[in-house]
């Protein structure tokens, strides 16, 4: 479904990504781990083109996205996105801030965009919040409306950038529990997290980023329960106590 | 000097009183027609300065920099005697020569506003509404712009408030504003005092209500956050 072939991206100086080639078929759930700076998120944000990278190739469902001219717009519907910081817009209501993109993209008209997101509300328990601004929200909350939000637009794909690292610990559960819901659907899902249970629990695949590549990649009981890479045991003893 | 003050500022006004109003008047013109041109110059600017392109946003830069680095009066000196000159198939005057000067002046300092405001609208924001496949333009009118405006209102009024006052300099060329009446009144009169105090308070008055008009708007906004 994503192909990214020897993915490359520096901020200035520093070499963030040094050649991702990896390969994320349907319906698969792939989790990224790894230390803070190892570029996970900035491999996860080259998906759907928000970091652009400097060479190398993604080809989204046969499409090579990175191609001059392409329409990324496009391409961005089908990948829905979560972020650590939710992102939500303030200035909508929890309606608006699901059916907004759906409308102006023109793929609903605001009945049926209306009545979808009241659907999405019910299924993540936020229909009573339907008419409250995000201020009125906790972060759990927030962050259940940033997924229905991206789910609005009925993408392939779901990217999850630490989608819990900015909650509270009593929300993470929460959470966690949306995501394993759709995953269970059948949703493809990159997910970037240090919730290395969470990972174990949902993951068909783990990647194991450091120092800009994939160090090791395997099954949840490979990488979890026999290393391979003294980085990977490295990271996970520290992780994991 | 203090003797007799309040009658004679009494006397004044009730004497002068269609001069005063004229001045008023005058000053809410030339300062509301100077933002209202100064916002719309001002967002082009803004947008000019947030181009990627190159020459562009080195072209808003240089005006920014000379409107903002040299002072109002010269540039109303340059509108008054040097573009008439300049450009003769218009017909200059002295009112519009003024108004121009300061709503050029005014644009420069409307489009940092502007821009601070957009800038000041988190990134991630953006990214959202990009993510979900919104175009550019689409995110800028339903995302940013709309966020962005809580921030440029009060600082557009306070840049009002700012322009009733600096308006002033155009009395240099007595265009008629409240400060034009003082030195009328002052002519006439040979009384310096009297009629500064007056002109003095009623500028203090407009300043004093739009500023207080903009905190009621201030806390509204904060109570909607």
């Amino acid at each position: 479904m994503i192909k990214t072939i020897d993915l490359k991206k520096s901020f200035g100086k520093l070499k963030v990504l040094k050649g991702i080639t990896e390969h994320i078929k349907p319906q698969e759930v792939v989790s990224v781990i790894g230390p803070s700076g190892s570029g996970k998120s900035t491999f996860l944000r080259c998906l759907n083109l928000l970091e652009i990278p400097d060479s190398g190739q993604i080809i989204f469902e046969g499409v090579d996205i990175t191609q001059k001219g392409i329409d990324i717009d496009n391409h961005r519907q089908k990948m829905g996105m979560v972020f650590q910081l939710f992102n939500v817009f303030p200035h909508l209501t929890v309606e608006k801030n699901i059916t907004l993109a759906p409308v102006m993209t023109g793929k609903k008209t605001q009945i049926e965009a209306k009545e979808q997101a009241e659907e999405l509300l019910n299924k993540v328990g936020l229909y009573d919040k339907i008419h409250e601004h995000p201020n009125r929200l906790s972060g759990g909350q927030k962050q259940r409306l940033a997924i229905v939000r991206a789910l609005a637009m009925e993408p392939d794909v779901m990217l999850f950038d630490e989608p819990t690292s900015s909650l509270d610990p009593e929300m993470v559960g929460e959470v966690l529990q949306v995501i394993k819901d759709l995953v269970k659907s059948g949703m493809t899902t990159v997910i970037v997290t240090h919730e290395m249970g969470f990972a174990k629990d949902v993951s068909d695949r783990v990647l194991f980023m450091d120092e800009g590549i994939i160090a090791e990649q395997g099954t949840p009981q490979e990488i979890f329960g026999n290393p391979q890479n003294p980085r990977t045991k490295d990271f996970l003893s520290k992780v994991l106590y | 000097m203090w003797t007799h003050l309040g009658e004679r500022i009494i006397g004044l006004l009730s004497r002068y009183n269609t001069l005063f109003l004229e001045g008023v008047g005058m000053t809410l013109l030339l300062s509301a027609l100077t933002v209202a041109i100064g916002v719309f110059l001002g967002s082009f600017l803004a947008m000019m300065k947030m181009s990627k392109i190159y020459p562009i946003r080195w072209l808003a830069n240089i005006y920014i920099e000379i409107i903002r680095g040299t002072p109002l009066l010269l540039q109303l000196y340059f509108f008054y005697f040097v573009i008439p000159e300049m450009i003769k198939f218009i017909n200059f005057t002295k009112f519009s020569s003024v108004a121009t000067a300061l709503a050029l002046n005014s644009a420069a300092y409307v489009a940092e506003i502007i821009r601070s405001g957009i800038q000041s609208v988190e990134k991630g924001q953006t990214e959202a509404a990009r993510s979900l496949g919104l175009t550019k333009r689409q995110t800028m009118l339903k995302i940013v712009a709309p966020q962005a405006v809580k921030n440029i209102l009060p600082a557009l009024a306070n840049e009002f408030i700012m322009v009733i006052k600096e308006t002033s300099l155009a009395s240099t060329f007595f265009v008629g504003d409240l400060m034009t009446s003082f030195k009328t009144i002052q002519g006439i009169t040979y009384m310096s005092f009297e009629p500064l105090v007056i002109v003095g308070a009623i500028y203090l008055i407009l300043t004093y209500l739009l500023s207080k008009l903009v905190a009621v708007y201030e806390g509204r906004l904060k109570a909607s956050d």
